[in-house]
């Protein structure tokens, strides 16, 4: 059994302008020790995707409207607050992109970290405080024990970057939710941070989903990749074989506009074109469609599902023109 | 190459920040640019890179004049820009535009696309209100939005589109320099694309020269021809843009550029990136000799404790007219 399976995940946000289906029918699961990378751009629905798996969308405006979240079996979506309590920070836990906004700034360190320890596995003040100081050494803080009285403005945003990892593991969850946790650092730092990551899952099997926009993040992470447009998944495959052979046109816009270190400098980046869509008013064929070069009179009057490649059955695309998609040139 | 158009040297920026000592008679400053020299040509594009608080946005702000240097000059075809009054400054003010990198903040939300292009006309008594008007829905077709889009307000349009409202806002006094500060940071990487390959038509078109701040080099291997990296407030590489991705000499260099992730997964699983240790210093504490000592990996190969005694200086290393601020080799 898959260690989370989402199955036909659904949540609208009612708003002035309309109702706003964020996410629209998302169906994944996870196995044990997985990485799962899930892209897209801003507005696709990754990180709502991310919050009803963890029972956090916010209501009103939000609504769950549908679906299953089953964590070895037992389905999130129908469990009671309490319940939910005692599974968030401890079966599942989650990392925010900006630090600063997700710590409390009134509490130190300590305060923060053994507040899960001490609600989800009864410890003592001074047992969760051992292991806090632990925690913070496995993230490759030094001097845990000072850094344990700091508030967090005290802390750069690497440091706080690594307190809310050390939080988030605490626990020892079985998944992990990281919503975009180094788009907020740089280069350098974001490196240290990925070594952690990779690291600390290979210790102790975490499952991880990791939501980004950064390919080149994701390239270097995740076993499978799921590609999100609008609500919805457009594509998903192992990683290898999706990025050097992508068979939904968005999927490679994406990976064509990313500049990089290697190829021809002079070259124009090449880009896609329009905007992303209003979510309020989408097309009532495929939502890509005003956007895409393989476009075709059926894509504009229905809405491709996501269905196996004849030619890879561990892949899927959501795309009517897949078979017809001219072979990717070698870049 | 053509003469210099702008031209930066020994440029100070230091910021006071409260006292401390005896009796408060200690002045505390944070140095945020500390010695800051480079040319741009007229036409070309220079990069300048680095982590978030290296200095590199506070450079721009005091070239532009928003901030008076603390010392050194800054050149615009030959005449010192330091020295002036904010009166003095209107005639600069013109050919020196800047485009700022958050397209939500940079534009009023109470101006219409149209009030906010022909603004910086009307301020400099260009034309007639008619001719500022025509010039603006010309400026909109420049960058490629609608020219009807004139009295749309700026919460009517995505994040690139609202860009290229700043480009075109940029463009309308028709300036020989413009500084971009993180223009496409903000921005998906679709969108990213649109404006970093709108930025290069239009650098073509109208003879423009960039000073481009980014912390991304792969955008910067892309629009730029030469390239500044700036560590804690000082200037610690300059190269052409092949030599300083093909054959990059100071160590800080080595270590940013392997720790851009690459989309190819291949890449990925075999490369060989050099984790820094540590935070970047507080600028208030920088530390003692070379700034970047205490994180360098490759300070063993110089013997002694020269690193963290004697202050580097930028000089050529290797070929053609790389420079660098290391004591590795010398």
């Amino acid at each position: 059994m898959a260690l989370l399976d989402v199955n036909d995940l659904r949540v609208r946000f009612e708003t002035h302008h309309g109702t706003v289906r964020a996410v629209d029918g998302v169906s994944f699961s996870l196995d044990e020790g997985e990485t799962l990378g899930l892209v897209g751009e801003s507005g696709s629905g990754k990180s709502v995707t991310n919050l009803g798996i963890m029972g956090l969308v916010p209501s009103p405006p939000g609504v769950v409207e549908a679906g299953h979240v089953l964590l070895e079996g037992r389905d999130l979506v129908q469990m009671s607050d309490a319940q939910l309590r005692s599974v968030r920070g401890n079966e599942v836990s989650m990392i925010f992109q900006d630090p600063m906004t997700s710590l409390n700034p009134l509490l130190t360190v300590e305060r923060q970290l053994t507040e899960v320890l001490e609600l989800h596995r009864n410890m003592t003040r001074a047992e969760a405080r051992r292991a806090a100081a632990k925690g913070l050494d496995e993230v490759g803080i030094p001097e845990p024990e000072r850094r344990l009285e700091q508030y967090p403005h005290e802390l750069s945003g690497g440091m706080r970057q690594r307190v809310m990892i050390a939080m988030g593991l605490l626990c020892e969850p079985k998944l992990l939710l990281a919503d975009e946790p180094t788009t907020a650092l740089d280069v350098t730092i974001q490196a240290q941070i990925l070594e952690l990551m990779k690291d600390l899952q290979e210790r102790r099997g975490t499952a991880i989903i990791l939501v980004t926009h950064d390919l080149g993040v994701v390239a270097g992470m995740a076993d499978r990749v799921h590609v999100m447009y609008a609500g919805r998944l457009v594509e998903t495959g192992p990683i290898g074989s999706l990025f050097k052979d992508p068979r939904h046109p968005y999927t490679r816009g994406l990976l064509q506009s990313v500049p990089r270190l290697t190829g021809d400098p002079d070259v124009p980046l090449s880009s896609i074109p329009g905007q992303p869509p209003d979510l309020a008013a989408l097309p009532p064929g495929c939502s890509f469609a005003p956007r895409c070069s393989f476009v075709q009179p059926t894509c504009e009057l229905d809405r491709p599902d996501l269905a196996r490649l004849p030619s890879d059955e561990a892949r899927s695309s959501a795309c009517f023109e897949n078979e017809n998609l001219p072979a990717k040139a070698d870049q | 190459m053509s003469e210099a158009i702008l031209e930066v040297r020994d440029l100070c920026k230091h910021f006071p920040m409260g006292k401390s000592g005896w009796r408060n008679s200690q002045q505390t400053w944070l140095k945020a640019v500390d010695g800051v020299s480079f040319d741009l040509h007229r036409g070309q594009t220079l990069g300048l890179v680095g982590e978030s608080g290296c200095g590199k946005s506070t450079c721009a702000r005091t070239i532009v004049g928003l901030y008076p240097p603390t010392s050194g000059s800054i050149r615009f075809e030959g005449n010192d820009l330091g020295s002036l009054s904010a009166r003095g400054w209107a005639p600069y003010r013109r050919k020196i535009q800047m485009i700022f990198q958050d397209p939500f903040a940079s534009l009023d939300p109470r101006q219409t696309v149209g009030s906010i292009l022909t603004e910086p006309m009307a301020i400099h008594k260009l034309g007639k209100p008619r001719e500022r008007r025509l010039r603006s829905m010309q400026l909109l077709e420049a960058v490629g939005l609608n020219p009807r889009h004139l009295y749309r307000y700026p919460h009517e349009f995505s994040g690139g589109q609202r860009q290229r409202i700043g480009i075109a806002r940029a463009l309308a006094l028709e300036p020989e320099v413009i500084i971009c500060d993180e223009p496409v940071s903000a921005l998906d990487v679709s969108i990213q694309a649109q404006v970093i390959n709108l930025l290069g038509e239009l650098q073509e078109r109208f003879n423009l020269a960039y000073l481009f701040i980014a912390h991304d080099l792969a955008v910067v291997r892309h629009i730029c021809q030469r390239v500044a990296v700036m560590y804690l407030g000082r200037v610690v590489e300059v190269a052409d843009r092949d030599t300083l991705f093909a054959n990059p000499s100071h160590p800080y260099t080595r270590s940013l550029l392997s720790a851009v992730p690459d989309v190819d997964p291949e890449v990925e699983s075999v490369r060989q990136r050099i984790v820094l240790r540590g935070d970047v210093p507080s600028p208030l504490t920088p530390p003692s000799g070379c700034t970047f000592h205490p994180r360098c990996p490759e300070r063993e190969q110089v013997p002694g404790e020269r690193c963290s005694v004697e202050v580097p200086l930028l000089q050529g290393s290797g070929s053609g007219d790389q420079q660098r601020t290391c004591h590795l080799d010398t």
